[in-house]
């Protein structure tokens, strides 16, 4: 067997999702290629270099792929995939675009976003918002996989050097073209693998009472959340939302603020490793999977709640 | 230009899920079903097209089995114009039905497709794409704005990092995020003029392609419960708690 993993990077460096891809991979078998499609990627292709887990690097530059447009990797990766068993990439907005567009070429019905592996053709993945769990046996030939990468730890990053192999770049089809990326700029970790993170729901009542969370996600060095009612209210920009249809969370320390706890924001956060909820109804669904449940007015209890964080002599980060 | 809009019967998103004691799948019976809702965001965007003059037909199509049905009346009643059910008994993959809707895309020709962005039943969120790639059609995916120039489309996509805005060439799929519009309920009236719209009936399995399922469900289970905490009554009191006993600040 062997395994063509696909790097996610920004052209400079490598986002630290494709680590815990490798580290997840490498359950299914030890001969772990990864591309780094992109342009002027040198630096990148250096530091999968450095993975200890990885065996080849193969680095395709292109300006067609400097944005990592689907419709241009796809050709790429078909062209490269007859030496793999296994196509993988993490199921986030950059695996879950591509990777169906190369499952479809391959004539292969691809394994969405699984959680565990229990052998080179057997997986976990969540189905109905979380609220099952499915084992499911791929019995394609070659098998295109996303995986979740919270569900798995990061391969270590540096003691390797493994060769890098310059690879042509295949013509683009030209149906496509990148405009503009309007990135969300924050001081505050991300929000996918921050140790803590403090989301708001509907509760909050308005965007400008989030600076209640950012205060405390300051202190706590946090990354800040939402639910989807948050969103869909416009007190917050989506990229902060948490669920089923949002980002998938697993940090040490959730809190969740005025959120009720429907079954679609569950599914993004119920794994984290503590949750604490903060809402003034007793009844909510949150404080059922709660570690820690304080009925509370949220105006009053995050003022508290600073206040508390302040008397404290240290803080972890 | 003309569009085809695909929707999807899944289990509403308000029912709590059971799971099966035999581990075979989840409770279905009795349970209420409804469109799946980005696939909505997906109709409401096309009937926006119609009306504003952009489009002039919108075709609804639907794969499963008979009751599906229900899913493209109701988008018959928001304003597509008619409707196809591709009749199917059992789950199909969505490679079967990216390669089912290929088929029904070769003949109706239309200039673009919106479909959801994900199922909320098996999570999946591949067959937009996988229909874009077999029809070597560009793709715009979790779309949550859409500008209709000349001879191609600016999606903006929702992406971890915040936005990206993107120009695809039509004809192209474009897989709808929530965000995209509001959805709008179907008025009464609207409810019975539908009833008299045509739905085509084909079936799955005489169109000719290979739909046959390839990742065999060993099994499915419960995840695991997570025991319930404690209530604190103070915030002092959960202070304390998350920096001595749980060791997470």
């Amino acid at each position: 067997m062997s395994i063509l993993v696909i790097a996610e990077h920004d052209n400079l460096k490598l986002k630290t999702f494709s680590l815990n891809v490798i580290n997840a991979v490498s359950k299914i078998d030890s001969d772990i290629h990864v591309l780094v499609a992109g342009n002027k990627c040198e630096n990148v292709c250096k530091e999968v270099a450095a993975v200890p887990l990885v065996k080849k690097v193969l680095q395709s530059n292109s300006v067609n792929y400097e944005n990592f447009l689907a419709e241009n990797l796809t050709p790429l990766i078909i062209k490269l995939s007859e030496k793999y068993t296994h196509i993988i990439a993490a199921a986030n907005t950059f695996g879950k675009n591509f990777m169906p567009r190369v499952a479809a070429i391959l004539d292969t019905s691809q394994v969405s976003d699984i959680i565990k592996i229990n052998a080179p053709d057997t997986f976990v993945r969540p189905i109905y918002a979380g609220n099952a769990l499915a084992t499911v046996k791929s019995n394609d030939k070659k098998k295109c996989i996303t995986i979740r990468p919270t569900s798995f730890d990061p391969a270590p990053s540096s003691g390797g050097s493994s060769p890098i192999e310059k690879v042509d770049a295949v013509d683009a089809p030209n149906i496509s073209k990148f405009i503009k990326k309007d990135e969300t700029k924050s001081e505050r970790p991300e929000l996918g693998t921050a140790r803590v993170v403090i989301s708001g729901g509907r509760g909050m009542k308005s965007g400008e009472n989030f600076k209640l969370i950012n205060a405390i996600a300051d202190k706590l060095n946090a990354a800040v959340g939402a639910s989807r009612a948050a969103v869909d209210a416009g007190y917050i920009s989506n990229d902060h939302q948490v669920g089923q249809t949002g980002k998938v969370v697993v940090p040490d320390l959730y809190i969740a603020v005025g959120i009720s706890g429907a079954i679609q924001h569950l599914a993004g956060m119920k794994e984290s490793k503590i949750i604490v909820a903060i809402n003034k109804d007793g009844e909510a669904p949150i404080f059922s999977i709660a570690d820690y449940g304080l009925e509370a007015d949220l105006f009053e209890a995050l003022p508290q709640f600073l206040e508390e964080l302040n008397k404290l002599n240290t803080i972890q980060k | 230009m003309k569009i085809l809009v695909a929707v999807k019967r899944v289990i509403d998103y308000n029912v709590q899920i059971r799971v099966k004691e035999d581990g075979t799948g989840v409770q279905t019976d009795n349970v209420k079903m409804s469109t799946n809702p980005p696939d909505d965001n997906a109709i409401e965007e096309a009937v926006k097209l119609k009306e504003s003059g952009k489009a002039k037909e919108v075709i609804a199509i639907t794969v499963g089995e008979e009751k599906a049905q229900e899913t493209v009346r109701k988008a018959l009643a928001v304003g597509a114009d008619r409707g196809i059910h591709v009749k199917a008994d059992s789950y199909i993959e969505p490679l079967g039905v990216a390669k089912i809707l290929k088929k029904v895309v070769e003949k109706e020709k239309p200039d673009i497709i919106f479909m959801g962005k994900q199922a909320i039943d098996d999570d999946c969120n591949q067959t937009g794409q996988m229909l874009a790639s077999l029809l070597g059609w560009p793709q715009g995916t979790f779309a949550s704005k859409i500008e209709l120039q000349d001879k191609s489309i600016h999606v903006t996509r929702e992406i971890d990092e915040g936005l990206e805005t993107i120009e695809i060439n039509l004809p192209a799929i474009i897989t709808c995020d929530l965000r995209l519009n509001e959805p709008r309920y179907a008025s009464l009236p609207n409810i019975m003029k539908a009833k008299k719209k045509p739905i085509e009936q084909l079936i799955a399995k005489d169109l000719g392609v290979d739909i046959s399922n390839r990742i065999q469900q060993l099994k499915v289970e419960e995840p695991p419960k997570r025991k319930g905490g404690i209530k604190v009554s103070s915030v002092a009191e959960l202070v304390s708690k998350l920096k001595n006993e749980a060791k997470v600040i």
